[in-house]
């Protein structure tokens, strides 16, 4: 396939760009607005970490310790939940890697819509503004910030919470909710119209097909977000009554549209997660994915599912038996193509030649991870389970498991194999290693424990618990610390990399690197494709 | 004292241990229900990860470069990936229909012998006896000076407790006064959320007398983690005696905080 393309123009001529703080400010171009969604996440992973370092470290012992105001323990719970989901993992996983790799995959000199790119991307900064800014307004009585969960949930954001820090909350989201439809609206686009000729969906890569089934999966979910928050806003302000049930209306009705949005917006997460690592096993085992198509369509599949479980985390809410059953087959049958995606990785790896690099390790520990959530996710699928699992630490496990681990060790999976090619430099192995092995060790050791607290009874959201779960709380801890420690190694590797600047050939993993972008010089000039390559 | 020590001596106290890793002991047949199935499921999601971590140990020690410096081409095998579609499913159907089944049972609420209303609200829980000639009472956390004079646990304890006889079927309404709630005791296999303007219903029949704890499972403002819900099962003469002693002590009180010693 390789000498096909090879003829892709990738002359010097069209490096007139802005230089210094103006090429990016200025810029429409996809691979520095990727670049700046990639660290815009590292520098929001930090500080959603660190509020998971002070709550853990509040959840350390039994009783207050560092929040004599549980309202405040709250608000650092909330903020972390939105900052990971909205600022850190979508903006990696998306913006980033979605930005940098898609026109670069198909053979596409740039997205379809490249100033509406660079709107995606400087909404964001704001929204986060937004939601920083919440943090030191007033709340409820209790004090400063929102504290009503990343799900906002009503009426303790109508009603609940009458200071202007939930406004704060739901203007960032709204403003969130647009960066990502806007960004939806250009991955369809670019993906369904600017493939290079010959590069059918069929022959698409594998992070292509899951950024397109998660692009449709933003589109239709985001608007519910932005309707439900909307809703919220009018009955917060405008007297209006669609959670309120003096006004004949019901707070069901919110975590039905919130959830309705959120398990295909959570689901959307996962799936350039899975093409990821579908691109790294496959580099590293110098195999092909095994069942290439089969994976891309389970990952449709998936998203279709995804559409048709909501209410698999409103098995409490007083539904009849009839709608838990059915959203209990929904969520169970979402196992299946999962199955597929994870077996398809395993067997590719089957029968490889495998070099266990940096990208390697996360990628394999990915499917340890990950099978472990999803394991957890089989249980928590069952409703007659509700009782004991819903609302209790054993759903911090599961979720932390999918979304605090799984997906992250993707993006680390992704970043140390795209490194080279998006920064031009090596990343020193032993560091990436370093922080390989701190960082497994540390969330399993951080969120195991929990599946124990959670099956023993123990909430979530609850600044003190009682003595009898303190034991697992401080392994728990440990394993936080342990985590942000590697966070450090993570950014000294970073610092490294830059200072010593080792140059990296077009393509560092040999044979099994087959995509587009390996073709391209490290980093890819500013301009790629401008005469498209024939695939083959 | 005169309302409640001596019919709760010697009785166990459920609570969680420390350390403890699994599901609390049963005291209602939902919940011995509840255990055994999640028991088996147990069993299957431990054996799946198994399977994963021995091809994954398998694949890392027999195809690593060293042993296997020629990677095999094989990009399909029909039989396999047919394989991994179909027995996923017959797993999920053996899994699916006990859930069904330990659903229905749930759900299927028998005539109930007694019925209490718990309200929600910032700070305490509201019982309301439904045939009691209107018995009525406030239930709020301990302080941790009263909880430890008490001999209860922190953050669970609650001042004036629900009290319910042993083996008869207790029905649950629960309802959010301001925000929602969700009224929840492990040992029994019970959590419900309580939404404002809903009435949502569920119901328990304890089979060991005792003190069963639970904390409010649905994210309610700061107080979260300060809601008890603590449960006395007691046998039917004490539950009488109780009763008649309750209805005097709260009688007129309305639903105001009252701070009982029993
Ligand atoms: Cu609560």
């Amino acid at each position: 396939m390789s000498d096909a393309f090879e003829i892709a123009d990738v002359g010097t001529v069209h490096e007139d760009h802005p230089r210094g703080w103006r090429r990016y400010v200025y810029s429409t171009n996809h691979k520095d607005i990727a670049t700046m969604y990639l660290w815009f996440a590292v520098v929001a992973g930090i500080a959603g970490g660190g509020l998971s370092m002070l709550i853990r470290a509040e959840l350390m012992e039994p009783g207050l310790q560092i929040f004599k105001n549980p309202h405040l323990f709250n608000v650092l719970v909330t903020g972390h939940g939105l900052i990971m989901v909205f600022f850190m993992v979508m903006p990696a996983l998306i913006g980033g890697f979605g930005n940098w790799l898609v026109p670069l995959m198909i053979g596409a000199p740039d997205v379809a819509f490249p100033r509406l790119n660079a709107l995606s991307f400087w909404l964001l900064p704001f929204s986060f503004a937004l939601l920083i800014l919440s943090l030191f307004v007033d709340g409820d009585a209790g004090g400063r910030g929102a504290g009503s969960g990343w799900t906002s949930i009503a009426p303790l954001t109508t009603t609940g919470s009458p200071g202007p820090a939930t406004d704060f909350v739901i203007f960032a989201l709204h403003i969130a909710a647009a960066s990502v439809i806007l960004g939806a609206i250009n991955f369809i686009t670019t993906i369904l119209n600017m493939r290079s000729p010959g590069m059918t969906l069929h022959k698409m890569p594998l992070f292509v097909w899951s950024i397109l089934v998660t692009a449709f999966l933003l589109l239709l979910a985001m608007p519910v977000l932005a309707g439900a928050i909307t809703m919220l806003l009018a009955d917060r302000h405008f007297g209006t009554s669609f959670f309120n049930p003096a006004g004949g209306g019901d707070p069901l009705l919110y975590q039905q549209l919130f959830w309705f949005f959120a398990q295909p917006a959570l689901t959307a997460v996962m799936l350039p997660a899975f093409g990821i690592i579908g691109h790294v096993v496959a580099a590293f085992a110098k195999k092909p994915v095994f069942g290439h198509l089969g994976v891309a369509y389970a990952m449709v599949t998936i998203g279709f599912i995804s559409f048709m479980s909501w209410a698999d985390h409103l098995y409490t809410a007083g539904l009849t038996a009839g709608t838990r059953t059915w959203f209990m087959f929904a969520a169970l049958a979402m196992v299946v193509p999962v199955v597929v995606v994870i077996s398809s990785f395993i067997a590719t790896l089957w029968g490889g030649s495998i070099t266990f690099k940096p990208p390697m390790l996360f990628a394999v520990a990915f499917i340890v991870l990950f099978t472990i959530g999803g394991l957890s996710g089989i249980v928590l699928a069952n409703p007659g389970l509700a009782p004991v699992l819903h609302g209790t630490a054993y759903v911090m496990a599961h979720l932390h498991y999918v979304f605090g681990t799984s997906a992250v060790f993707a993006i680390f999976a992704g970043w140390y194999f795209w490194f080279p090619k998006f920064f031009g430099y090596l990343a020193n192995e032993t560091l990436a290693k370093i922080h390989f092995w701190i960082t497994f060790f540390g969330v399993n050791i951080a969120f195991f424990p929990l599946h124990f607290l959670g099956l023993s009874g123990m909430g979530r959201r609850i600044a003190d618990y009682s003595d009898a779960y303190a034991g697992w709380n401080f392994v728990s801890s440990i394993g936080a610390f342990v985590t942000g420690g590697g966070v450090v190694v993570f950014l000294i590797m970073l610092v490294e990399a830059f200072a010593k600047k080792r140059k990296a050939g077009d393509n560092p993993w040999g044979a099994g690197a087959t995509t587009l972008e390996w073709t391209l010089s490290s980093p890819p000039p500013f301009r790629t494709f401008n005469e498209l390559p024939k695939i083959t | 004292m005169a309302l409640g020590l001596p019919f709760f001596a010697g009785a166990a106290l459920a609570q969680a241990q420390n350390w403890q890793t699994g599901l609390p002991p049963a005291a209602t047949p939902v919940m011995e229900r509840i255990a055994q199935f999640h028991n088996e499921l147990l069993l299957i999601v431990t054996a799946v990860f198994l399977l994963v971590a021995v091809l994954l140990m398998t694949v890392i020690v027999r195809f690593n470069h060293r042993r296997n410096p020629e990677p095999s081409t094989t990009q399909h095998n029909a039989a396999l990936e047919a394989a991994w579609i179909i027995i996923p499913v017959a797993i999920l159907v053996l899994i699916a229909l006990p859930s069904y089944g330990l659903l229905t049972y749930e759900a299927e609420s028998p005539q109930p012998d007694v019925t209490i209303q718990a309200t929600g609200h910032q700070g305490h829980w509201t019982y309301a006896y439904s045939h009691e000639d209107g018995l009525q009472f406030d239930s709020s956390a301990l302080s941790e000076a009263a909880a430890k004079e008490r001999g209860e646990p922190r953050l669970l304890g609650a001042d004036n407790p629900l009290v319910v006889p042993v083996n008869k079927t207790v029905e649950v309404m629960t309802t959010g006064a301001d925000v929602i709630y969700s009224w929840a005791v492990p040992a029994f296999g019970v959590k419900l959320d309580a939404l404002p303007g809903r009435l949502n219903h569920t119901w328990f029949k304890a089979t060991k007398t005792g003190t069963y704890y639970g904390p409010c499972a649905e994210l309610c403002g700061a107080g979260q983690a300060f809601l008890p819900i603590e449960v006395k099962v007691v046998s039917a003469r004490d539950y009488v005696l109780w009763l008649a002693a309750a209805k005097e002590k709260y009688a007129g009180d309305g639903p105001q905080r009252v701070a009982a010693n029993f």
